[in-house]
This record gives structure tokens, sequence and C-alpha cells, in this order.
């Protein structure tokens, strides 16, 4: 029998798996009564604040919360964006008009912020004396970091790539801040890590070279994360991977086993759709 | 009224419900609820497509988190709890003590277990309203649960006496 985790109980519970692994944990759930009894719990839970709360949504909505009031009275937000309308429009305009002008197709979010990714990496790894605003050992780092950016950040351990964290700064982005973070190898090679707040959905990993550097990029969970280097796909495409590893398990202790990353993926994105 | 509107209506009774378990007050939650609205209807240029109802629980979930921030930089007045209070029996009972044990997790915890229970959005759909990867909000539903579970089974001595 192949063994059922935690992680897919919960799936199972909240209806989610697929009809074949469904079986599977049934079997499973009859042979580990202890299994059982967590999966029991955990429905009786759901059903205790279904049968707490459920109820609300058949109650009349009270006349404050009726939209057609909201929308009537609130003479003050309709002002402003009927304001922020024209700004955008005037501004879309100019930029359509500039982009005529540049090229045909205007570079999409994700271009766009490799480009800042790259930039920064151009402009900073040349710097002897000044590569970073903050040092990694000094402690706040992170915790100003993750602030600005808007995430909780953890700088990845690259130690396996002889790579050390020097530290970062702090840059505008193409929505938001964005932190890089730069690290260093033993010959003196440098690679940076860009994060920011991205519109962009989850992608997937895609490389793009600009001169002599390369960068892997991909965004998830409204992050966009950027690692660049030297041209060097394989390499940093094991770079990105470690790092999105170690990304994933960046929850504070203590984490319960977690199920296998590509079956959880998949019952994810069967229950999505 | 626009379909973006119409979708927003549509959602109203949700997003009290789920106020409501978030907050267990009734004035609160649709103080919520009203803060929501008035922001999705301003922030309506920021809207770019995609599922309204996801980005109302987005927004609803932020208001509530900065709720709880400025409660706790503010000294309140916390009730305390009975615990020679009789246990009543019957739903009275189970609905004190589901409600006593959600308001014991940590805010992100009862966020993502009431979206999943209560409001049956996607694992993938949670993350999106949290800004968290899958795995997060799986590792907080697990908490949540493990939690609540102690919480009931402990907490309730004379049920186990019984038995």
């Amino acid at each position: 029998m192949i063994e059922v985790t935690e992680g897919e109980l919960h799936v199972y519970v909240d209806g989610a798996l697929p009809e074949d692994r469904r079986e599977a944990v049934e079997q499973w759930l009859a042979n580990h009564p202890e299994d059982a009894a967590r999966v029991a719990a955990w429905r009786a839970q759901a059903e205790a604040i279904r049968a707490r709360f459920g109820g609300v949504i058949n109650e009349p909505v009270p006349d404050r919360l009726k939209l057609d009031r909201i929308l009537r009275t609130g003479r003050s937000w309709g002002a402003l964006a009927a304001a922020a309308a024209i700004v955008a429009f005037v501004v879309g305009s100019t930029a359509g008009w500039v982009a005529r002008g540049a090229s045909a197709a205007a570079p999409n979010e994700s271009e766009v912020f490799a480009n800042e990714a790259i930039g920064a990496h151009r402009l900073y790894i040349g710097e002897v004396r000044h590569p970073i605003e903050v040092k990694a050992e000094e402690g706040h780092l992170l915790p100003w970091l993750s602030r600005r950016v808007g995430t909780l950040l953890r700088a990845p351990d690259l130690g396996a790539f002889d790579l050390k964290l020097l530290g970062g700064r702090l840059l505008p982005g193409v929505n938001a801040p964005a932190a890089l973070f730069m690290y260093e190898s033993g010959s003196g090679e440098r690679v940076t890590i860009y994060v920011s707040r991205t519109t962009e959905p989850r992608t997937s990993f895609r490389y793009k070279v600009t001169d002599k550097f390369g960068a892997l990029r991909w965004s998830e969970a409204g992050y966009g994360w950027v690692v660049s280097g030297p041209d060097d796909k394989p390499r940093l495409k094991l770079i990105a991977e470690s790092m999105y590893e170690q990304l994933d398990l960046r929850t504070p202790a203590p984490p319960p086993p977690p199920p296998a990353r590509s079956s959880a993926n998949q019952l994810m994105s069967l229950r999505g759709s | 009224m626009s379909a973006f509107h119409q979708d927003i209506q549509k959602a109203i009774p949700a997003l009290r419900r789920y106020a409501r378990a978030l907050t267990r007050e009734v004035e609160t939650a649709d103080d919520l609820v009203q803060d929501t609205l008035v922001r999705a209807l301003r922030s309506e240029h920021l809207f770019h497509g995609g599922d309204v109802r996801s980005w109302l629980y987005t927004i609803l979930t932020n208001l509530n988190r900065n709720r709880l921030r400025s409660l706790a930089r503010r000294p309140t007045l916390t009730p305390i709890e009975d615990d020679d209070a009789p246990d009543l029996a019957g739903p009275e009972a189970g609905g004190r003590d589901i409600e006593r044990a959600l308001a014991m997790l940590v805010d992100e915890q009862r966020t993502a277990l009431l979206l999943v229970v209560l409001e049956g959005l996607t694992y993938r759909e949670i993350a999106e309203v949290q800004g968290v990867p899958i795995g997060t909000v799986m590792s907080r539903l697990a908490r949540a649960r493990a939690q609540i579970k102690a919480y009931l089974d402990g907490g309730r001595p004379t049920l186990r006496r019984i038995k």
C-alpha cells in the first residue's frame, strides 16, 4: 500500500482528492485507526463550524450593507475613483504613445521585471566597496527587507553552490519595492536574487540572457523572483530549484510533515479546476 | 448595475458569514464587511479581472488583520472565561466550544481554516488570498486542526469521564 501523508488526509477531508486516491486513502484509514480518528475529528470540527456560522448566509442583509446604499452615500470615493480613472487614462494613453514609438509590442510585466533584475545585478556586482547596503551579519537585514517588500523573506542558503550571502539592498521595483540579495563565491563570482511583488500569476522557470548574464525568473503567490549570475543555465537552474525548495519550506516550526511536493501540486490543481 | 457590482452584491451574504466566524461578533463582523465593500468599490479601477469573490475575501482578510493588529497595540479588557460555568449539553455547547477553539488560533490559521471549511475555497485560492505558497496554507490548516482537536479533547474533561 502506498503511504498516505498527513497532507493528503487534509485534502481528503476537504473533498479535493481525485477518485483513485480517495479509495486508497479510505483503505489506508480502514487499517490505521489513529489516522481515522484524526480524520473524524477534523470532519467534526468542520461540521461544528458550519453548524455554528453557516446560517448567517440566510440572514437578511442589513441596510447599511446593501450595495446601492453604499453606492449612493459614497460620494467621496466616487470622485476619487473618477479622478483615478482620468489619471489612469492619461497615463495609459501616454504610455501607449511612447510604446508605439519605441517598439511594436510592449514588453509584458515578466520581461520588465527580468530587465529590472538584470539591470540591478549588472550595476551592483561591479561595485567593489558598496555592493550592498546592509551586510548579511546585521540582524535587521531580513526584517527590514521583509517589511518593505511586504512578505516574509528568507535568504536561501546557497552554500552547496559555494555561494555566501554578502547582504542585500532595497530597490524601486516595477510595481512595489524590491529586495536584492547578493551572494559571492570563493572565486569572487557574484549571484543576485531579486524579489518583488508582481501581478503575474504563478509561472514556471524562464531563462533570459543579456550580454554575458543569465537570469532565471518565476513567480508564485504574488511575488516574482529572479536569480541572476554568469550565463550558465544549468547552474542557475540548480540554484533556482534549491531556492524554490527552501522558500517553500519557510513556515515557522514545528511544521507538520508536508506531502510530497509534486503530488500535492497535482492535487491542488485538480481541485482548482 | 454593472456586472462588477452584481458580482459584489452576490458575495455579500458569504462575506458576512466569513466575517462573523472570523470575529464572532455581529457588529464587528458587519463593520468589516462594510469596510470591505467601500474599499472594493473605491478600488474598482485596480481590479484586473479574475474572481471578484476571491478578491473580496482578500480585502476582508487584510482589513481583519489590520484590525487585530491595532487591537493588539491598544490595552483592552479581556473577558475572563468562567471555568465554573456549567457545561451546557446539546448544540449550544458545541457552538460555544468551537467558538472558543477558533478564538484561540492565530489569525493566519483561523483564516485558512475558515476559508476552506466554511467558504469552500480551494487551497490555491487561499494561497492567493493570504499571499503565501500553498505549502504554507497546508501547514496553517494542519496546525489549526491539530490545535482545535487538542483544545476540544483536553478542554472538556466532563465528557471524557462520562465516556
